[in-house]
């Protein structure tokens, strides 16, 4: 069955809030009522039908065919089963507390992308803004589930706070990678630049480049570990790059001591 | 009802009597065979029967390692247990003191059960608070640091009430190499069998009991119609030409695999003849009235 697709009629004339826009939000509407959802948020209208010609289909896949970097919040809580993808860019938090489903882009995304995720598949063509997967300003905790894949490059801060969930960026990260982490994974199979890992307590930073990782990091040798062989099984067919990183020997850095302590960055010895 | 013989082997009119128990297992994993194949085999050991034991446990097969979760070599485990509180209790502890001490092993979730029990969850506590936990594909596995690197352990495995213990085969012969010969060759017939194990020495019993016993306290003893040298002094089931009597006692996951374990033996057995084996096959049963499951020799035959 084709999917339910949203065609991009023109860009928007100011930043949009998708977030009604999701299979179970949309569920039960008739074409005219989800035309008439307001998603401006300005005190200018614009609503969908300004913006999207809808050809309806199975709510279980929505596609948007056409992207702007005005489409903000898309996927918002969506819910696991769903799958949403996106011809072209997308704005600020996309995926936001997405509880599970899938969400793919085949363009770049703004900042915040994934905030708040907890089991969502999140994938990302092209580059990120800053803070991918972190909490927004107040929260305590960033992403808490799921696994996220950046193609391109991610901007600075990316996995701040994160607790628990894989994060892969395929291309270079932005300064403090992995900042403030609780726990979970990162991978960052380009360069990575500033305090990386900084105030870790028990997260994974496993980097395809090493370096310095400044005084609060401790060197704890190089080793072939059980769990990265199943992780790399896991990955081989959502990253190989990653997966080829995980299968070699890893050196392990512990940290950060500065605080907790119990996490570890690794690179390929 | 007159016995059956197939290829000269005579085979009961019996049946095997079992019960249900509370099946549940590991696939352990090391960096080559023979260290998986350790810690299966010092998990499984004193590990024969429920009544002595707690639980009955044996290793179902070896798995390669394109098969295992992590790519290397790794060997399959079982246990059985009467209640899934005497399981876990048994798991938790064999995974401690038997896997946990193996170098280089890993520990994963084999049985596809209704129930889950911690075991990771249980173990990684030996970490000391240097335990890292890391969910992948929705599971959680626990890295616990150890001499030898790091023992990595699924958080929880699978438990199924729906396991069946107590099939078994009685096979007797002329003299005791012969009866062994049949019954390795049945042993060795059941370990193709997935989901089925024989937990006793090498998948064999030699003291087969009866319920009850002449001194008080003692709730089974030797079972004495199927003696060889009590042969003129007892109510024997045994005619002149048995000199030797050897059990196999079978657990399997599911009722089907117990049945499917009896059927190789059986198959096994017959096919080796009376000349170069046994002569004769039965089955222990306790009236068929305490286990729900009855296993006919008859309907097992090749």
């Amino acid at each position: 069955m084709k999917p339910f697709t949203f065609t991009l009629r023109q860009e928007p004339p100011q930043r949009v809030d998708l977030s009604p826009l999701t299979p179970d939000r949309l569920a039960g509407k008739p074409i005219a009522q989800i035309e008439e959802i307001e998603i401006g948020v300005t005190r200018i209208s614009t609503k969908v039908g300004d913006l999207f010609k809808i050809a309806e289909g199975d709510l279980k896949n929505v596609r948007f065919e056409g992207g702007s970097s005005r489409f903000d919040l898309l996927g918002t809580k969506l819910l696991p089963g769903f799958a949403i993808h996106v011809e072209g860019d997308v704005g600020a938090q996309c995926g936001r507390l997405a509880k599970g489903g899938r969400i793919t882009v085949a363009g770049s995304a703004g900042p915040h992308a994934a905030s708040g995720n907890l089991g969502a598949d999140i994938e990302i063509r092209g580059d990120v803004g800053e803070f991918l997967a972190g909490p927004l300003a107040g929260e305590l905790a960033g992403m808490a589930g799921g696994r996220v894949i950046v193609r391109g490059k991610a901007g600075e801060r990316a996995g701040d706070r994160l607790r628990r969930g894989i994060l892969i960026i395929e291309g270079d990260a932005g300064e403090d990678l992995g900042a403030r982490v609780i726990a979970g994974t990162i991978f960052c199979l380009g360069e990575a630049k500033g305090r990386i890992g900084y105030l870790n307590k028990r997260g994974s930073i496993v980097l395809a480049r090493g370096g310095c990782f400044g005084a609060t990091y401790v060197d704890c040798g190089a080793h072939e570990l059980t769990f990265a062989r199943l992780f790399a099984r896991s990955l081989r067919n959502h990253s190989a790059p990653a997966a080829d990183l995980l299968s070699r020997k890893l050196r392990r850095y512990g940290g950060d001591t500065a605080v907790y302590g119990k996490g570890e960055i690794l690179t390929p010895d | 009802m007159p016995d059956i013989v197939r290829n000269g082997v005579t085979i009961d009119d019996n049946f095997a009597e079992a019960f249900p128990m509370s099946g549940t297992g590991i696939l352990i994993t090391a960096p080559n065979a023979k260290w998986a194949r350790q810690a299966g085999l010092t998990m499984t050991g004193f590990a024969t029967s429920v009544i002595g034991c707690g639980c009955e446990a044996g290793i179902d097969r070896e798995v390669s390692p394109q098969e295992t979760p992590d790519g290397r070599p790794g060997v399959r485990v079982l246990l059985f247990a009467m209640s899934s509180k005497d399981a876990e209790k048994q798991l938790v502890n064999r995974l401690g003191q038997c896997v946990l001490t193996c170098p280089g092993s890993a520990v994963y979730s084999t049985v596809a059960g209704e129930f889950e029990i911690k075991v990771g969850d249980a173990v990684r506590q030996f970490g000391d608070k240097w335990q890292m936990s890391k969910v992948v594909d929705g599971r959680r596995y626990w890295r616990v640091p150890v001499m030898d690197g790091e023992f990595f352990c699924e958080g929880k495995v699978g438990l199924t009430k729906k396991s069946v213990g107590g099939g078994n085969l009685l096979i007797m012969g002329a003299d005791w190499d012969k009866t062994m010969r049949a019954t390795e060759a049945a042993v060795s017939a059941i370990d193709g069998v997935a989901d089925a194990i024989a937990p006793f020495p090498g998948g064999i019993v030699r003291s087969g009991s009866k319920v009850g016993s002449q001194y008080k306290g003692m709730s089974a003893s030797t079972n004495d119609a199927y003696c060889p040298t009590l042969r003129g002094v007892t109510k024997s089931a045994l005619d002149e030409d048995i000199g030797c009597v050897l059990e196999i006692v079978i657990d399997g996951l599911t009722d089907n695999a117990v049945r499917e374990a009896m059927r190789a033996g059986l198959r096994a057995i017959i096919e080796m003849g009376p000349e170069q084996g046994a002569k004769r096959v039965g089955a222990g049963n306790y009236g068929g009235k305490l286990g729900p499951f009855h296993y006919h020799l008859k309907e097992l035959l090749p």
